[in-house]
């Protein structure tokens, strides 16, 4: 089999690519600015469910494709954990050849649209591009361009169904339908295994569906991609919970001969203050699944969830960007982020902070709860919150914050959600017998193949990690794939 | 796919419905309930088995019209489709041989309590049930009851049938007759706090199988936390049952009426 390094020279050695390469000179290439992503309207988004990213016009992708230099050594594949061959895609954008360009994607990605939404692409790809690394510019705006392409062979009724191996009968167990299942179904799938996917809930999908909003990831994008892993073979079972419903040697004896548990972080986290559990204090895990899998906000979902007009958001994340900007679009006047450190040490995507800046969300960052205060029916309507200020760096390397002694504030909050990080889910990992689980209740797997202690149960995603990105997930799944085959081949 | 196979009307507003639902009925064990949708806007509800049959592949099901979902799901009639039910959940009922096991039912909550009785009078305890209900008519699973126990003590507040009284009445007459080394409690969180501080007087460990607020039913929300002893718990994976005498009953009665006012018809 061919080497990754392999495959990059032979492409970029194909003709129409030497040709696109000479036709600019990478000075004129450098010069070019970086794109800026087309937004709607603040206001009007903050008020409405509507994708806040609009995309790139074809003009504007294929300009920022002229952008890319085409490296021989493209470093931008380092960072990025399904492998996807970045210059080929980018270039086939600049050529016009759009088709083209989504099907390289899904040569390595399950999700090709789902991560040109979500992927911290600043922090993967483009902090390996060649523009940061060396020229001290913009890197090339590889997630847009992703986003482009996928979005383009959507909506140009085209969709390409990836090459499939002939079937080699061999049956495949996925527990769990988020991205690190997705990701690894899909690989196994083109590999001729007959792959079951197992999901706990009522929909597929996983945290695409029940955590990202609407307005960052709209679900019929993901329903896209999860009916093209269907094409290729992939069997859904919605409402089955594996070492509940059916148990791990239920699946043996059915001949399932691997099974790849990525069943999530589920457990949200608390922090055990007073109050906590008064009425309207709530996990961003409840609050998102309510409005997002729910649909709770709309009249004709018998689901309810309470619409707060003073809305506190603990934590400094995504998800708790996610929540805030949520709880604004449901007609919260005021929507707060609660973040006992500074703007700084956030770590939620910079983009993500910006739009919530941008639609009126407001930070009281080095502000910590310690209280919830609630009235005559146990339902909160205050919080006090301690003023912190920063102190040395701690073991993750972020200034740690302190607290500023006697500067303590009270103020008017009758929604909470808190969103302090999760805890692995429990209940697949303690329903199998001879799984090795840390301390914090993540299965142990060797890093290299993903493989558990047992040798038919390989783990990826949060389950393994305890709390990460979609993309990280999914390079688990790729990896898990590949590892599985080496054993089962 | 979760076909109801067959209705019965116990009242007004209480209907058992058998579902269609093999991997299900084999896999659960008293104590675990399971989490019913109807329709594609429907509600997550969590409802605990009443019981199960293997060989047809059904569980049964007791459901209380109290709001619209769970009105939706009384509805349903032979035939129907239950859109998705997703289960066993939760940790299973601690069988064992203890002695005298007091099973105390009120409400709905006699349905649950149904598989319990029957595994603690196998596993070879003297089981006495106290089955509570306001009137005659709303008194339902007896024979069933008497069949899987020693006694079944009826009490209904007006006194129309069996003695008149509370459930708490009936469970301290046993305990002052006899010794009890265990008492199991389902029903509305009041009757279950009453319950417990009445056996707690006696101190006879008590087990509540509760039923709260759910939306996914496996450990992500944290809907469904209640303290005990001290600490929050996640009724969905730490329970439904949970030592009697550490839930703080007063903040579960507060929390269970988060959506009072929103509730949607």
């Amino acid at each position: 089999m061919m080497t990754i390094e392999e495959l990059i020279a032979i492409r970029r050695s194909e003709p129409w690519r030497e040709e696109l390469r000479k036709s600019k000179k990478n000075k004129e290439r450098a010069d070019i600015p970086r794109v800026h992503m087309n937004e709607l309207d603040p206001e009007i988004r903050s008020r409405n469910n509507e994708e806040v990213n609009l995309g790139l016009t074809a003009e504007q992708a294929m300009q920022e494709a002229q952008r890319c230099l085409d490296c021989p050594n493209p470093t931008c594949m380092n960072g990025c954990p399904v492998n996807i061959n970045i210059p080929t895609f980018v270039k086939y954008i600049e050529k016009g050849d759009f088709l083209s360009a989504a099907k390289t994607l899904k040569e390595t990605s399950a999700l090709p649209a789902v991560c040109g939404r979500v992927c911290p692409q600043e922090k993967q790809c483009e902090a390996q591009c060649i523009y940061i690394r060396k020229m001290k510019k913009e890197p090339v705006a590889i997630g847009y361009l992703e986003r482009f392409a996928a979005d383009y062979e959507r909506e140009s009724g085209q969709i390409s169904v990836p090459e499939v191996a002939e079937k080699n009968g061999k049956k495949i167990a996925v527990i769990g339908s988020g991205p690190a299942g997705l990701s690894f179904a899909g690989d196994m799938a083109k590999l001729g295994y007959e792959v079951t996917v197992f999901e706990a809930l009522h929909e597929i999908g996983g945290v695409l569906k029940y955590g990202i909003p609407e307005f960052r990831l709209p679900n019929h994008i993901v329903d896209v991609e999860i009916d093209n892993l269907r094409q290729m073979g992939v069997q859904f079972i919605k409402n089955c919970i594996i070492g509940k419903t059916v148990s791990y040697e239920n699946l043996q004896e059915d001949g399932f001969q691997g099974i790849f548990v990525a069943s999530g972080a589920g457990l949200p986290n608390f922090m055990n203050i007073p109050g906590e559990n008064l009425i309207g204090v709530m996990s961003s895990n409840e609050y998102l699944t309510r409005v997002n899998l729910m649909d709770a906000a709309n009249p004709e979902s018998d689901t309810p969830v309470l619409f707060g007009k003073n809305v506190a958001v603990i934590g400094g994340g995504n998800t708790a960007m996610d929540s805030v900007r949520t709880a604004r679009r449901l007609g919260a006047d005021r929507a707060m982020i609660i973040y006992r450190r500074s703007e700084e040490e956030m770590p939620a995507r910079v983009e993500e902070v910006k739009h919530a800046k941008e639609e009126g969300v407001e930070f009281m960052t080095l502000h910590n709860p310690v209280e919830y205060l609630g009235d005559d029916k146990g339902r909160v309507k205050q919080m006090r919150l301690q003023k912190m200020e920063l102190g040395e760096p701690d073991a993750s390397g972020r200034r740690s914050p302190v607290p500023v002694e006697g500067a303590i504030e009270t103020i008017d909050v009758d929604v909470v959600i808190v969103s302090v990080g999760v805890s692995p889910n429990p209940l697949v990992p303690s329903s199998i017998q001879g799984l090795e689980v840390t301390r914090k209740g993540t299965i142990v797997v060797n890093e290299d193949t993903m493989c558990s202690a047992l040798n038919d149960v390989y783990a990826g995603g949060d389950i393994v990690r305890g709390g990460a990105t979609v993309i990280l997930a999914m390079g688990d799944g790729r990896k898990a794939a590949a590892a599985m085959h080496e054993r089962l081949k | 796919m979760n076909k109801i196979v067959s209705k019965e009307n116990f009242s007004a507003h209480v209907v058992k419905l058998e579902v269609e639902a093999p991997l299900i009925a084999r896999s659960r064990k008293a104590g675990h309930f399971v989490i019913v949708k109807v329709g594609e806007k429907g509600e997550r509800i969590p409802l605990t088995i009443a019981g199960a049959d293997v060989e047809k592949g059904t569980i049964t099901l007791v459901i209380q019209a109290v709001g619209g979902s769970s009105r939706k799901i009384c509805e349903l009639n032979v035939g129907d489709e239950i859109t998705d039910l997703v289960g066993p959940l939760g940790q299973a009922t601690h069988i064992e041989k203890v002695g005298t096991v007091v099973c105390a039912g009120g409400g709905v909550g006699v349905a649950p309590l149904l598989p319990i009785v029957e595994a603690f009078h196998k596993a070879g305890n003297r089981v006495i049930v106290v089955l509570a209900a306001r009137t005659k008519d709303l008194v339902i699973l007896e024979e069933q009851m008497r069949a899987n126990s020693d006694e079944v003590i009826i009490m209904t507040d007006d006194g129309s049938y069996g003695t008149q009284g509370l459930v708490t009445h009936g469970v301290e007459s046993v305990i002052n007759r006899e010794q009890v080394d265990l008492c199991v409690t389902i029903g509305p969180a009041v009757m279950m706090k009453f319950v417990s501080a009445l056996t707690q007087k006696y101190n006879v460990p008590t087990i509540a199988s509760l039923n709260t607020i759910m939306v996914d039913g496996t450990g992500m929300c944290g809907a469904c936390r209640i303290t005990v002893g001290g600490k929050t718990k996640f009724v969905c994976v730490d329970g439904p049952e949970f030592d009697a005498h550490q839930v703080d009953f007063d903040e579960m009665l507060m929390r269970l009426s988060v959506y009072k006012e929103v509730e949607k018809k």
